[in-house]
């Protein structure tokens, strides 16, 4: 029985990196992974300071799941996911200076990553303490991941250096469009295909985005959004 | 008049949100597929945009700065958002029928969308950079813009997806890969624009 259990921690923490890695398989919290991953260091500071976030904000949205009243749950949630944004913007701000210049409006934009909304709505209000803090843990590391080999990609093409070391750009010119909007999606595109090909189930998400995902099933706002209802009504009238 | 309108130019094709900022790509991706959802929804977000930033720059230059709070900057933004979001949704279910069944369905999904708190912080940090030339009007033309640019950007790509539903595309990069590499495309397309603005009216 012990083993059992440590088995399922196991898998709450293990399904974030690879099997519902958050941004390639559940196409979460796209906007940030595009625009702060020119650089391998700037990733990871990204996905330390998402991870932090989702970790904490999971763990007292979990310990306040009985509390929480069902119909105010997205301002509540809002009120503790941007508290710890604020918390983290203040320790970037004390340690890391450049780090904030490099990151800039996207840092207090992790308030609006789906990624944080979609597990607190998903996962933390329905289960206790320690696996949503696992659960928030391993989907940080599966983002962190990501945005660590988008950024590698685009640093080593685009600029020709691997975490600020000139590797590549003695030996072929760079393609600086990597580094350019256009790069991002391209390359980002590139990384689902791979992710999709690997997953072995040959399928890409069909439905995209926070909005669409399983159904609005991703979406923070699911059970309250009227598009919800909309949809359901317009699939109950055409049958 | 002249700064108003490259402001404007400015937001809408060499700063869109969407394809130069990156804010905004889950509406982006997600409700691009149809060209009416895509025009209700930008609808719905420029009056939000504009909205919100009418409200959040005079709470943060008149409330949060003078008495030091200006590090609550992303609670108070995003809480402030919420409240108007879910005000203009019950103002316009009262007064407005016809609107709401329009834009309606979209409003709730604004309250998560980057780019909204997106342009209200992004025009705080303007006006930090240009004191006397970027005020109030000029923050709300630059929402507005922005508004507009996300409309432009989302009518854009929809077109360019109803082209992509009738290609055949090979078997790992059906559906979300193919569309990022279209929406790469759209994004190279507007690189061209840089410079147009400075050039044709001469302001920066």
């Amino acid at each position: 029985m012990a083993g059992k259990k440590k088995n399922s921690l196991w898998h709450e923490f293990s399904k974030g990196i690879v099997k519902e890695n958050p941004v390639l398989r559940l196409v979460l919290g796209t906007c940030s992974t595009l625009a702060i991953t020119t650089t391998a260091m700037n990733a990871i500071g990204m996905g330390i300071a998402t991870t932090f976030v989702l970790v904490c904000s999971n763990a007292i949205i979990s310990l306040l799941r009985k509390i929480i009243p069902d119909k105010v749950r997205i301002p509540c949630y809002i009120v503790v996911i941007a508290g710890f944004v604020t918390v983290v913007q203040m320790l970037v701000e004390a340690f890391s200076p450049s780090l904030k210049t490099a990151l800039g409006v996207y840092l207090p934009l992790i308030v609006v990553n789906c990624i944080i909304f979609g597990r607190a709505e998903m996962f933390a209000s329905k289960n206790p303490v320690l696996p949503s803090i696992l659960d928030g843990l391993g989907m940080g590391v599966g983002y962190t991941c990501t945005l660590l080999c988008m950024g590698i990609i685009r640093e080593l093409f685009g600029s020709g250096t691997f975490f600020g070391l000139p590797v590549l750009s003695n030996f072929i010119p760079s393609i600086i469009i990597l580094l350019l909007p256009p790069g991002g999606f391209f390359i980002f595109g590139l990384l689902v295909a791979i992710a999709n090909r690997l997953s072995g189930e040959g399928k890409a998400p069909e439905e995209i985005g926070c909005a669409g995902y399983r159904g609005c099933g991703g979406c923070a706002l699911a059970n309250g959004c009227s598009l919800t209802a909309k949809k359901n009504d317009g699939e109950a009238k055409e049958k | 008049m002249k700064q108003l309108l490259a402001i404007f130019l400015t937001s809408i094709l060499t700063e869109n949100y969407i394809l130069d900022k990156f804010l905004g790509i889950c509406p982006f991706l997600g409700v691009s597929k149809k060209r009416d959802s895509a025009i209700g929804m930008s609808i719905a977000v420029t009056i939000v945009m504009v909205i919100s930033t009418a409200v959040t720059w005079p709470i943060y230059y008149g409330i949060l700065v003078p008495n030091g709070l200006d590090y609550l900057e992303t609670i108070v933004f995003i809480l402030v958002i919420a409240v108007l979001v879910q005000f203009i949704e019950t103002v316009l279910k009262k007064y407005i029928p016809t609107l709401y069944n329009a834009l309606g369905v979209y409003l709730p999904l604004i309250t998560t969308n980057c780019a909204v708190l997106g342009v209200t912080m992004l025009v705080l940090d303007k006006h930090a950079a240009n004191p006397t030339t970027f005020g109030y009007g000029q923050a709300i033309m630059n929402a507005f813009g922005a508004g507009i640019g996300f409309l432009v950007a989302l009518v854009m790509f929809s077109g360019v997806r109803e082209r992509i539903e009738l290609n055949d595309v090979p078997k790992f990069w059906r559906g979300l890969p193919i569309t990022l590499v279209a929406a790469s495309i759209t994004s190279l397309s507007f690189l061209g624009f840089s410079g147009l603005v400075t050039g044709m009216l001469g302001v920066s």
